[in-house]
């Protein structure tokens, strides 16, 4: 029975919108502020972690996740769709990449393969649309190669993508999703420029965040993780010709305060 | 003499030079010790990805259609051209998905990588695992007759037209040894802008 009757909650309204993505984005809109910056020589995800009361653990959670070694991503709305959404990404890197090719998937494959199944859930019966927005950003060799072949000047493997509730994405040098976003969009509009390394895009996310933040603002109410250079101390190995350490880094509050006291 | 892998005949090797390499085939079909066809070629190329497939002619033809399939899509997806070293784990991964009921092949990958310029060559067992080498691979009905000629005649660092020279060499000697292999071969020679192909006249017995 369930399954004879389980029709699409998400069907065109007479003007043509679909209304659920759009109360999915509202749901997004409400969310946290996270923000992504794309330098030269890496990206900066960055997110408020919202504390509602002073007994919460706040160090035993993060925002901020890891997908692949050089793959992160960060969302604004809910937490529950993230953590899904986390797991199903981290198992497509494997079953439609890793297994096949034995390499982990470039950011713009991975996040099309996640844009995927975001989309699914706004065409499938039984199902609501995530309430997320998420920002991807990465390191891979193929978008390194294909900017030197394009002969950018600026080529570098780095890139930073926002998926939507729609299942819609697109790539971006610097945006903001969730409730401040607009807002937290001039801030970065104004202050980006192509020439910007890690360093200076750590100090832009910590100055967009003062922007928007609602709470106190210090290493232990902020998330950040950066994705620059690869560690190959975490690898557990060495020795294996061409194999490179994880380029995802997330910042203790120790080096998130000593950030913001320069500020 | 009903061994799938050994009905229709054929051989095939590959060897690395400096910044080269190269892949050569022979051109035989034949249904046991009768000879159906002269120009059955068991090398393809997926852009600058070669692959050479011995074994049973109804698999060489079939996996080469599966890999164009796959390598086009990958094309599509990607937006640029499969590299060797994928490309190699790519057949390994289709041919252990058949692991309990394999396609009769021996493959062999040969290409020069487009990022880095390394040559690349390694073969497969039938249900994909990887045999990496620096030097050569070897595959099909004259196998041991192809690991001998190349253990005498290989060295290392050869360039284009020794490499040529070697490869041509140790498969027509190796050839020539085997009743299922022969009738004409071709060799293509592999660098990082020019691939030269050439067809070698052989002994037609």
């Amino acid at each position: 029975m369930a399954d004879r009757y389980s029709f699409s909650l998400t069907t065109f309204s007479p003007s043509g919108k679909l209304v659920q993505i759009e109360y999915a984005l509202n749901a997004v809109k409400q969310g946290v502020t996270s923000l992504g910056i794309k330098a030269t020589n890496g990206i900066v995800l960055a997110t408020e972690k919202t504390v509602h009361n002073t007994l919460v653990k706040s160090d035993s959670f993060n925002k901020i996740e890891l997908l692949t070694g050089d793959i992160g991503v960060t969302y604004a709305g809910m937490n529950p769709d993230f953590r899904v959404l986390v797991d199903k990404s981290r198992k497509l890197a494997h079953t439609n990449y890793k297994r096949v090719y034995n390499e982990n998937p470039p950011v713009k494959i991975l996040t099309s393969d996640i844009a995927k199944t975001i989309q699914e859930a706004t065409q499938s019966g039984g199902v609501r649309p995530f309430g997320v927005s998420l920002l991807v950003g990465g390191y891979d060799d193929a978008t390194l190669s294909k900017k030197k072949n394009e002969g950018d000047p600026n080529a570098s493997g780095f890139s930073l993508y926002q998926v939507d509730p729609s299942g819609s994405f697109y790539p971006w040098k610097a945006t903001a999703i969730g409730k401040n976003s607009s807002s937290a969009k001039t801030f970065l509009e104004k202050r980006y420029n192509e020439e910007l390394e890690l360093e200076d895009a750590i100090h832009i996310a910590l100055l967009t965040l003062k922007e928007t933040i609602e709470g106190e603002m210090n290493g232990k109410t902020i998330e950040i993780v950066v994705i620059g250079e690869p560690d190959n101390a975490k690898m557990g190995f060495q020795g294996l010709e061409g194999a490179t350490g994880p380029r995802f880094k997330r910042l203790t509050p120790q080096e998130i305060d000593d950030r913001l006291s320069e500020l | 003499m009903s061994d799938p892998s050994s009905i229709n005949g054929g051989a095939a090797v590959a060897m690395v030079g400096k910044d080269c390499v190269a892949i050569a085939c022979d051109l035989r079909l034949g249904n046991q010790s009768l000879g159906v066809a002269n120009n059955f070629e068991k090398i393809f190329n997926y852009d600058h990805t070669f692959l050479a497939l011995t074994g049973l002619a109804s698999d060489v033809t079939t996996l080469s259609e599966v890999f164009r399939l796959k390598t086009n899509l990958y094309k599509m997806r990607e937006e640029r051209s499969i590299e060797p070293e994928t490309f190699a784990n790519l057949v390994s991964s289709t041919l252990y998905q058949k692991r309990f009921g394999p396609y009769f092949i021996g493959p062999l990958v040969a290409g020069i990588n487009s990022l880095t310029g390394k040559p690349f060559v390694c073969g497969f067992d039938l249900i994909g695992c990887i045999d990496y080498a620096k030097d050569f691979v070897v595959s099909g009905t004259a196998t041991d007759q192809l690991y001998g000629m190349c253990e005498s005649l290989y060295e290392p660092g050869l360039g284009p037209d020794d490499l040529f020279e070697t490869i041509s060499q140790a498969f027509l000697s190796a050839v020539d040894r085997d009743a299922l292999s022969g009738w004409g071969a071709v060799v293509y020679v592999i660098t990082k802008d020019k691939v030269t192909k050439r067809l070698l006249k052989t002994r037609q017995d």
